[in-house]
């Protein structure tokens, strides 16, 4: 049954599936390609200087620590975001492994052969490319293999800074809570590095008798990928579109803008970490953000209103197992106090101090709590611990500081926290599992991406907030035994935003302005 | 003609070859002896200057080396290392084709020049395809000896090109190398630490120690007038088989009488003590001709040593 949904999702998807596996090679063999250019030259000059060696060897094993993420963090404000980041990321990664072995296979070749290749009376560069390259030759393209393997993962996350690959359907998946999404990514992926592993391995068996074939192959390659790449991901818009891979794919969304707008706004698939930031550089004009989200704040950004109320209210509240809660008993009445204590601003601005600011979610939580009167020293008991979860942005984590407090001064529990599980799907699944008891989690998102009622049921219970939480806690906990504790107050639901300065001088106030520009072009 | 004069070199302070002069001359074997360390190996190794002398001249055919371009030099020099020092990932036939391809010659010429060589060193036509590493010990130096001497230069160098041959194989190698015609028209520096090769090989030998030459001779120079203790110590383990081996019947016949009978045996002038014994020694018919060769032999020593 499942292998057959996935095989037809794929045939429903084939074409983007396509593009995402051609943008994916691409960025792959771009960055491999530039990789090795930069690379073997740079390990060929340490194994001459030996001196060079250590600093070199030890500033590219630096950056590859870098988690990737971050790493593609600190491209945004010099490259930008599309392709160029995500390559000259990809290529920070391939360099280690390629100016090592380079280094490595040059400095291993017996001194014997090198004194006997001296002796006939070779000079530098003869040595180098009749002696020493074609028998580092093996060691290179080792590397090269190396390379080539991290690069096909790590392409997976130029979907963050919209570079497209199968990234795209890989973490839209895991937002979306849709396996068939995952694996459609996934699997082409690991096929992908299993594939080019292989191909490369044969050049390898081959090592230095096809060495110069190579030199006509490679950059042979180099163009005709460069070519394809670029002829994909090409656009020329007035207005360019971020969406979050949640985004793209949930009738809330990009679906709900395409069937209830009519406006397809051609967008770009890019990571949240990073949007609201690529749309205040003017990277991205319209980006897809949460109404609460502290860098609207910080980044003045200008939230569009929805004249059609395609985006459902989001209420936050914790989800926990009936199951648990009889097994904690005052875990309830504890989690409870928070209940109602917010509002879209007072979350705003906490939100505000987080991203913006700075400031730890500790403090921020502390402080916050100590204004409503609700902060008591922690009892350091021992009865038992409680293990709260939360999804990987800001507000989740001040959430999650503030029940940690509350539980820990109102109770004799200890507390775990889980922080920074990846997406909906990660979080919920924990929770499913027992691997976290509870996590803060929003109305519209157990609606849409976890129950995934029929059209008809959507329409009827999104009329007001109420009818919503109604429905999620009612149907959760049927289906899974799950309930909703109280709603906390603010309604973090998704919204579609400018930067304040370019609305205006557009004159777009909602996404209806925004359909007639796009109509107008 | 090569001339070596007051050459010195140290390595990180510490004097490897100490003020040493010598001349190889044309047409001849001159063999650098020594234990290891003694800076024989550094000694040959300025000549085609894989090693920088630090100071001292060393002129080939009154040339300084200094003054030629480091490639010339070296194409000029054929060498031979004690691991043929073959490139693993060519074959034989590219492995010995090296210089002339880097000289530049035209395919035929290297193609001739080849197959004079592998006839002349028994080595088989259907080698040529193969890999250094598919061949055994002796076959690779033979191919290293090939592709040292396929430039046809006036001089080679060899840096214990036998030392790592079982003795079996090193005394059908020398037997190939002494036979050879290329060899007696060129300046041969060896350096071994063989005692035995030394003698068999060298015209001249050059005994070092510490970086200094403390004697250079003929083979008969070396053992019957050794200049101080440390030479004849030097030879005392393996003296009198080298006596037997340097001797030939040429120098024993004028103290034995003229019918001696060993005219039955295809011996000839140069023949060495050593091999004539030899040969007599394997049936015991011959007892009474190898008693008269050693009485001869015992006659020609005593002058010897007076």
């Amino acid at each position: 049954m499942m292998q057959q949904s996935l095989w037809q999702f794929i045939m429903e998807q084939h074409e983007k599936l396509q593009t995402q596996i051609i943008q994916h090679l691409g960025l792959t063999f771009l960055s491999l390609l530039l990789a090795i250019v930069i690379g073997v030259p740079l390990g060929i000059l340490i194994a001459r200087k030996r001196k060079l060696s250590t600093p070199v060897l030890g500033l590219a094993g630096v950056l590859q620590t870098i988690p990737s993420i971050a790493l593609l963090g600190f491209m945004i404000p010099i490259f930008g975001i599309g392709a160029k980041p995500a390559i000259i990321a990809l290529l920070i990664y391939a360099l280690l492994p390629i100016i090592r072995n380079t280094y490595t296979g040059i400095t291993t070749v017996s001194p014997i052969v090198v004194e006997a290749a001296k002796a006939l009376g070779m000079n530098k560069s003869q040595l180098l490319f009749k002696v020493e390259f074609p028998l580092a030759m093996p060691v290179i393209i080792a590397g090269i293999r190396t390379a080539a393997v991290i690069n096909v993962g790590v392409a997976t996350l130029a979907s963050f800074v919209a570079a497209g690959g199968l990234g795209e359907f890989i973490f839209g998946g895991i937002s979306l809570n849709n396996t068939n999404m995952i694996l459609s990514g996934a699997i082409p992926a690991a096929l992908m590095a299993v594939i080019l592993d292989q191909a490369i391995a044969v050049v390898q068996k081959f090592g230095y008798r096809i060495f110069h074939k190579l030199k006509y192959i490679i950059p042979a390659s180099l163009i005709m990928v460069g070519v394809v790449y670029g002829v994909t991901s090409i656009s020329h818009q007035k207005i360019t579109a971020g969406f979050t891979p949640e985004f793209m794919g949930r009738q809330d969304g990009d679906l709900g803008l395409r069937s209830v707008y009519e406006l397809n706004v051609n967008p770009v698939v890019v990571s949240d970490a990073i949007m609201y930031k690529a749309a205040y550089e003017e990277e991205l004009d319209l980006i897809s953000g949460y109404s609460t989200d502290g860098r609207i704040k910080a980044f003045d950004l200008y939230v569009l209103e929805d004249d059609k109320k395609i985006f459902p209210p989001y209420y936050a509240a914790p989800i926990i197992k009936s199951k648990t809660l009889e097994k904690f008993p005052e875990l309830e009445e504890t989690l409870n106090l928070l209940a109602g204590k917010f509002n879209d601003s007072i979350m705003t601005d906490l939100n505000y101090k987080s991203d913006y600011l700075n400031q730890t979610p500790e403090k921020i939580a502390k402080d916050f709590l100590i204004k409503n009167k609700l902060y008591k020293k922690s009892n350091l008991g021992n009865a038992g611990t409680v293990r709260i979860g939360s999804k990987i942005f800001g507000e989740q984590y001040v959430l999650a500081e503030m029940y940690k407090m509350l539980i820990e001064g109102y109770t004799n529990y200890r507390v775990q926290t889980k922080t920074g599980l990846g997406g909906t799907k990660i979080c919920f699944d924990a929770l499913m599992n027992d691997a976290i008891d509870f996590y803060p989690e929003y109305t519209g998102t157990g609606l849409l991406v976890l129950l995934k009622p029929s059209d008809g049921d959507l329409k009827k219970v999104t009329k007001s907030p109420g009818e919503t939480y109604q429905y999620v806690n009612s149907e959760f906990q049927k289906q899974y035994g799950i309930q909703w504790l109280r709603p906390l107050g603010f309604n973090n639901s998704y919204a579609l935003m400018m930067r304040r300065k370019h609305a205006v001088e557009l004159q777009i106030k909602s996404i209806s302005d925004l359909k007639k520009y796009f109509d107008k072009e | 003609m090569i001339t070596v004069e007051s050459v010195s070199k140290s390595f990180n302070g510490k004097p490897a070859v100490d003020q040493i002069s010598f001349q190889a001359y044309d047409h001849e074997i001159l063999v650098l002896l020594g234990t290891s360390g003694c800076g024989k190996t550094t000694t040959l190794k300025m000549i085609n200057r894989l090693i920088e002398a630090d100071s001292g001249d060393i002129l080939i055919n009154g040339q300084n080396i200094r003054d030629r371009k480091i490639e010339d030099l070296r194409m000029g020099i054929g060498f031979v290392m004690q691991h043929s020092g073959l490139f693993p990932h060519y074959t034989v036939q590219q492995n010995i084709a090296i210089v002339p391809k880097l000289l530049k010659w035209d395919k035929r010429k290297i193609q001739n020049r080849m197959a004079e060589l592998l006839y002349k060193l028994h080595l088989s036509e259907d080698m040529l395809s193969r890999f250094p590493g598919e061949l055994s010990g002796g076959q690779q130096q033979r191919v290293g000896i090939a592709r040292a001497l396929i430039a046809n230069t006036p001089v080679l160098l060899m840096d214990e090109p036998f030392g790592a041959l079982d003795n079996i194989t090193k005394a059908d190698i020398h037997a190939a190398f002494k036979s050879l015609e290329e060899l007696k028209n060129k300046t041969i520096i060896l350096v071994t630490h063989d005692v035995q090769e030394a003698f068999e090989l060298g015209h001249r030998i050059c005994l070092m120690d510490k970086g200094k030459i403390i004697q250079t001779g003929t083979p008969k120079e070396m053992l019957y007038h050794s200049r101080n203790d440390f030479v004849h110590d030097f030879f005392a383990e393996n003296h009198l088989l080298l006596e037997y081996k340097i001797a030939t019947l040429k120098d024993v016949l004028g103290y034995m009488e003229p019918e001696n009978g060993l005219e039955e045996f295809d011996f000839k002038e140069t023949t060495t003590v050593w091999n004539a014994l030899q040969k007599l020694s394997s049936d015991y018919k011959n007892t009474g001709h190898y008693e008269n060769l050693i009485k001869g032999f015992n006659d020609y020593r005593k002058l010897q040593i007076l």
